[in-house]
């Protein structure tokens, strides 16, 4: 168990290196940082001064090593546009991005998961005919069009919801939550629909597909004869070895509701690290891209991690194999 | 005379497919009384896994107990509302499945599942439970059950998991128990250990088996009776010696002559010319009519009932007016 989780964690760091050479490959490709920062009538000696002072004239392993270090302590250097670290412009706009995205995978969860169970279990019935039309839709439909739908209905016609922005937030620490005011609460809600929808039809999908197939196995045949409770076999049983690989796929899908985010921060004007991403790539701020690449993917490799780790332990099979093979 | 464990009378069971009604059963008749076990022999799709699941209320959809009735010591359970059928299933009938290493949740630990069952049918403790299931492990045969029991079933052998699905089946001490092929899934060194502790828990429990099985040899050690099915009718049922020694009916003939010597691993049933006709296609008259080398002309118009001869009884028209037996069945 130990050597699977160790192997795993090496794979994770092999990972992060090769984000971190793309990354770093940014600023090699996208023009000459030195231009972004000084103004067009600088003469060449300040140029070459400031291209010294960035390090820019070090030989290309150095420059990516020093990179490297100073990205796993979280430096970043100096966004283009805001002259100010991009480390702490990150940080500022983290919670944001995170609490949306957590917000809107639970959204998913929770309600791919019971309209999923409820359209495997009800097969026939209305509700579930309408669940699977719905989902369609939401698979369908692209994600800005969901938000401006949404916008439209809940914000122009019955002015319930905030159109844009965050709504009010608490300091706790250097952490900002919208989950203690009302308005913060409020403002969540869209932006978290629809970030979540096209997950939570997939989920969906997924788990009443599984379900499905769960029920006809000989296990749940067996439960039945030994005469397990309807509800002891649904939502023991059956559930339990449905979620199995649920668990993966929503781990998965995490990682790309944090991509996805980016989408949903520009149409709900979010101030969160996708809004910072789709500015950065507006300016040309490579610093902040590169960094927002780097810590999206330190998100996604960890989630898989956990993700793997979960799936051991729900799973016994697996936990035997792994011990054998370790 | 007592009541038997299991009473079936006129049992039909029928499929609703898009090409029509099939008729998987079709009218048949059985007892199995107190410790006695009645095996169950026929080709792929003859009806005994039908027959089986209809005992226990588990047919398949779109299939349903067309009509007949089924009696469990003198119960009708053929009707029951589905929460009354589950307190019999598990409880009072055990069913033991083909495959072991599909028939247990891979997900639970084996204690869990059988302790779960325990509880599904009376009101004990959690500890009481567990303390039973131990106990069950012991009689199944599993060593070292106290250990044994927080371990999934990935970690036993197809065997072993055979016994754990016994147990499972035997937990709340059944009148009946349903084997439906329980040793085919399994290493041909351990089927016979399988059949002789199903035998075994049969007679300490004084509990009524019905044993499906494609193994004349273990219908010939270890059963009472045997019905011999084809197309979903019994062709001919009795004694296991005088069906075995003299059977009547000429599938069962052929059946029999299959066998090489009755003492050891017996050969699977086949060897007889042609095959059995699909539900859909199934020829009026005797349904082994193309396959039999005795069939004549009214076999090709007439469908023939059961008819007693001796302990036995057999569908076919060879034996209709002899002059056997007067208790001729209503
Ligand atoms: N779900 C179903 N839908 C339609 N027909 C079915 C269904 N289940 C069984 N049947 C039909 O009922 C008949 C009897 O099947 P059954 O499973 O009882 O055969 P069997 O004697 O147990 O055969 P085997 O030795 O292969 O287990 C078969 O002809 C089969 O086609
Ligand atoms: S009834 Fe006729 S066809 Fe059927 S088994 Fe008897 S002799 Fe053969
Ligand atoms: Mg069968």
């Amino acid at each position: 168990m130990i050597a699977f989780a160790l192997r795993r964690v090496i794979q994770a760091i092999g990972v992060m290196l090769a984000v971190g050479v793309i990354a770093f490959s940014m600023f090699r490709f996208a023009g000459d940082p030195v231009s972004q920062i000084v103004s067009i009538d600088t003469l060449a000696a300040e140029r070459a001064e400031v291209r010294k002072s960035l390090g820019l004239d070090d030989p290309i392993l150095v420059q990516f090593g020093r990179y490297f270090a100073n990205a796993a302590q979280f430096k970043f250097g100096v966004s283009y546009q805001f002259r100010q670290p991009v480390s702490s412009l990150l940080k500022e706009r983290m919670p944001a991005t995170l609490e949306l995205a957590t917000c809107a995978t639970i959204f998913a969860l929770v309600f791919g998961i019971l309209m999923g169970v409820y359209s495997a279990l009800r097969r026939d019935s209305i509700l579930a005919k309408l669940f699977q039309a719905v989902s369609l839709i939401g698979i369908s439909l692209p994600t800005f069009l969901i938000g401006i739908l949404l916008i439209y209905l809940f914000a122009v016609i019955l002015g319930w919801l905030p159109s844009y922005g965050r709504g009010d937030v608490v300091r706790i620490g250097w952490w900002t939550t919208g989950l203690l005011t009302v308005s913060g609460l409020k403002a969540l809600v869209m932006p978290a629909i629809t970030l979540g929808l096209f997950q939570m039809t997939l989920i969906m999908r997924l788990v009443r597909a599984e379900m499905l197939e769960v029920l006809r196995t000989d296990y749940i045949r067996f439960a039945r004869a030994r005469g397990l409770t309807t509800r002891a076999i649904h939502f023991g049983h059956a559930l339990k070895n449905t979620l199995v690989p649920v668990i993966t796929v929503a781990g998965l899908q995490f990682g790309s509701v944090i991509a996805f985010a980016i989408i949903t921060e520009t149409v709900f004007q979010w101030p969160g690290m996708g809004l910072l991403f789709v500015q950065a790539i507006q300016n040309v701020d490579i610093p902040i891209m590169a960094a927002y690449l780097l810590v999206v993917s330190v998100i996604f490799v960890t989630i898989n991690l956990i993700v793997d780790i979960l799936y051991t332990i729900v799973d016994p099979r697996l936990r035997s194999t792994i011990s054998r093979q370790a | 005379m007592t009541e038997p464990v299991l009473s079936v009378k006129s049992l039909r069971v029928e499929f609703a497919t898009r090409r029509g009604v099939l008729r998987a059963i079709d009218d048949i008749s059985f007892d199995i009384a107190k410790g006695e076990v009645l095996g169950v022999v026929g080709e792929s799709g003859a009806g005994k896994s039908v027959t089986g699941n209809a005992v226990i209320g588990l047919i398949d959809l779109p299939g349903r107990i067309a009509s007949g009735e089924i009696r469990l010591s003198g119960l009708r359970i053929d009707n029951l509302s589905v929460e009354e059928l589950r307190r019999i299933r598990g409880k009072r009938i055990g069913m033991i499945f083909q495959d072991p290493l599909t028939s247990l949740n891979p997900l639970y630990k084996v204690g869990d599942q059988i302790t779960e069952t325990i509880r599904a049918h009376s009101d004990v403790s959690e500890s009481a439970a567990r303390k039973r299931a131990i106990e069950l492990l012991a009689e199944v045969g599993i060593p070292a059950p106290e250990k044994r029991i927080d371990a999934y079933p990935h970690e036993f052998s197809g065997g072993m998991r055979q016994r754990v699905v016994i147990a499972l089946a035997i937990c709340a001490d059944p009148e009946l128990i349903i084997a439906d092929e329980p040793t085919t899934a399994l290493d041909v060194s351990v089927q016979a250990q399988i059949i002789s502790l199903i035998r075994r828990l049969g007679r300490d429990h004084g509990t009524a088996v019905m044993l499906v099985t494609h193994d004349m040899g273990v219908i010939a050690e270890t059963c009472d009776r045997v019905a011999v099915m084809y197309s979903g009718r019994i062709a001919e049922i009795g004694p296991v010696q005088d069906v075995i020694r003299n059977p009547l009916h000429p599938y069962a003939k052929g059946l029999m002559g299959a066998i090489p010597t009755l003492a050891i691993e017996a050969e699977r049933l086949v060897q007889i010319p042609g095959s059995m006709p699909r539900l859909s296609a199934i020829p009026p008259g005797c349904a082994f009519n193309p396959r039999c080398a005795s069939a004549f002309d009214r076999c090709r118009v007439e469908r023939p009932e059961p008819i007693p001869c001796g302990e036995q009884r057999v569908a076919c028209h060879l034996y209709d007016g002899e002059p056997a037996k007067k208790d001729h069945a209503a």
